[in-house]
């Protein structure tokens, strides 16, 4: 155990340093002066700023020494300086990632919970309307852009009908404290959350019901059904066991995608996370901003990768440590 | 001809190809239909759908044509969405065949590359890539290339792994055919029916990752594209619905045709997997 442990963590150094060696050859592929583009293109009205960044990037020596230097400030958490919000980068990223893991935490929670729920339903009822009108509905929501869902639900739910907050996170200068402020976050989150969600809804129910069909054609379930086992005991107990882990697989891997996806549901929901973080880095250029959330990013997915593989040991000892 | 008529019993995707045509023809026919230049201002601003009977479908706050602009941005979405695929193909095929064919240290190698970029978010290094190297067609349809071809690249492995082991390749390597040939005449022709069912599919992926970019202001300047016209209407939801829900309409039907014909093309190619499915 501790070996594989120290395995996957050198494992999650490499990836993560190499995203670093990635942002770098960017800064020096990109076409301009490495130093402008730190300063951020439209922000480099200090000349003074931009020389002293190029003698901290160390622009007049050799490559080899520049990647070393920027490299060894990131690992010891250097990630830039944030010309435009006068800011350290960092401290502007970690203060906006509690924001951002609550709805793409929320969003996981919700897709991986309704995914199974429909899936399993569309597979216990193969071939009939209901199974129809699931699977009808998969492909279309996986066929919808997360951002316009995004805008249709705040013009029906908000717009149209009132019901729910169209921004923010919270109501802003009511002051609430307590639980009277957790549960206006939950009412701020319901739209953000179901609309980054339904689109791994949709993955979800595909690969559970696919993966359902597939071990209930088994030998050891034709052996549960001859034995007498009632049919809904075996899709609880001997089915959905063995056909839920893929789909738990899949859905840690499936987490880059959820972040990225949270960096447009963050834009049109005015979500304070790193993903409108990154929109308004965009807009200004601020590129090392913009490096240090896809830096940040990378990290997150590392550490979601590496907590399930070590959650997998435990959930099905049949996969060997190694 | 045998091909032709599996694929015709399958409703969905002869539904996808429906679509997907009429699509086409729009992109194609657009400069006729709507000639000028789509920026352009051809009438008042903020016109609801079906208020002015040559604006079928509104315009937006500066009087541009909402219909025009589905029509023109058709051709951007649809050649970064195959262009794109076709430059991940070309990356995922010749890595993943490398793999597979030669194995080893190679192989290895190879693969942790592959792996790194299966595990950065995918969407957060387009959006990087294509606001460093500033947008244009070039830098957007690399991007999403870039980010889309490791799944190209394992299952091309896969592939390469397991037809490495059979006879007519062992044949080819005894009468002395080099690497590069074997590769190219003897295996590759046999793992083409997996990669186009990946491809199709990746298509449909390219052009909600297009849209989503220029839906962040990371489109082409030059070019009218769905994603762009949502972006713009972002602001103007309460007043101009109709600015956002048509585009949207668009890359959706456009998206799920394309699903439809390539879940249609895997059930005809890969009969085995039939009953998985249905």
């Amino acid at each position: 155990m501790l070996n594989f442990t120290l395995q996957r963590t050198g494992k999650a150094f490499v990836v993560i340093v190499a995203v670093v060696v990635l942002n770098f050859l960017l800064i020096k592929l990109a076409p301009g002066d490495p130093a402008a583009i730190l300063a951020g293109e439209a922000g480099s009205g200090d000349p003074q700023y931009v020389e002293n960044l190029r003698q901290q990037f160390g622009l007049d020596k050799p490559v080899v020494v520049q990647l070393w230097n920027y490299l060894s400030g990131v690992l010891t958490g250097d990630l830039g300086f944030s010309y435009r919000n006068q800011v350290p980068v960092l401290d502007l990223i970690l203060g906006r990632l509690p924001a951002t893991l609550l709805l793409t935490g929320a969003a996981l929670i919700f897709s991986l919970i309704t995914g199974v729920l429909f899936g399993v339903l569309a597979a216990r009822h193969r071939g009939s309307v209901l199974d129809s009108v699931i699977t009808a509905l998969a492909l279309l929501f996986y066929a919808t852009p997360l951002f316009w869902i995004a805008l249709m639900s705040v013009l029906l739910f908000s717009i149209n009908l009132g019901w729910l907050p169209p921004f923010d996170m919270e109501t802003i200068g009511a002051g609430y404290t307590g639980w009277r402020r957790v549960l206006d976050i939950a009412h701020h989150m319901v739209l953000p959350t179901v609309t980054l969600g339904l689109f791994y809804t949709a993955v979800y129910t595909r690969l559970t019901r696919a993966s359902m069909l597939e071990v209930m054609s088994l030998d050891f379930v034709k052996t549960a059904h001859a034995k007498g086992v009632p049919n809904s005991r075996i899709i609880r107990r001997h089915v959905l066991r063995n056909a839920v882990l893929p789909v738990f697989t899949f859905a840690s891997m499936q987490t880059g995608q959820l972040v990225g996806g949270a960096i447009l549901t963050e834009t049109v929901f005015a979500w304070p996370g790193i993903g409108r973080l990154m929109f308004d880095a965009l807009m200004q250029r601020d590129y090392p901003v913009l490096l240090g959330v896809f830096l940040i990013t990378a990290m997150v997915v590392v550490v979601v990768n590496f907590i399930t593989d070590l959650l997998y040991r435990f959930v099905d000892p049949r996969i060997g440590i190694s | 001809m045998d091909f032709m008529k599996r694929f015709s019993l399958n409703y969905g995707a002869v539904i996808g190809l429906l679509i997907l045509t009429l699509i086409i023809l729009m992109a194609i026919t657009a400069p006729l239909l709507f000639p000028g230049n789509p920026w352009k201002t051809v009438a008042m601003p903020l016109l609801r759908p079906m208020q002015d009977p040559s604006y079928l479908l509104g315009t937006d706050m500066l009087g541009r044509d909402i219909a025009a602009g589905i029509a023109h941005g058709a051709k951007v979405s649809l050649l970064i969405g195959v262009v794109s695929t076709l430059v991940a193909v070309l990356i995922g095929v010749t890595i993943g065949a490398l793999a597979g064919f030669y194995g080893g240290l190679v192989d290895d190698l190879l693969m942790r590359f592959t792996e790194f970029f299966q595990i950065i978010p995918a969407f957060a290094m387009a959006v990087v890539l294509v606001a460093i190297f500033s947008p244009s067609f070039i830098s957007i349809t690399l991007a999403i290339a870039v980010v889309s071809w490791p799944s190209v690249a394992r299952l091309v492995r896969a592939e390469f792994l397991s037809l490495r082991q059979r006879e007519f390749v062992q044949a080819a390597v005894v009468i002395g055919q080099s690497g590069p040939r074997i590769i190219l005449t003897q295996i590759l022709p046999n793992a083409v029916s997996p990669i186009i069912v990946t491809a199709s599919l990746m298509v449909a992926t390219a052009i909600l990752t297009e849209s989503a970019l220029s839906f962040l202001g990371l489109g082409d300047r030059n070019t009218m594209s769905w994603g762009f016209m949502i972006g713009a209407a972002r602001t103007m939801l309460r007043e101009a619905w109709w600015m956002s829900f048509f585009p949207g309409l668009a890359i959706l039907l456009a998206v799920l045709a394309i699903n439809l014909i390539g879940e249609g093309i895997n059930d005809v190619m890969n009969p085995h997997l039939r009953g998985r499915k249905n």
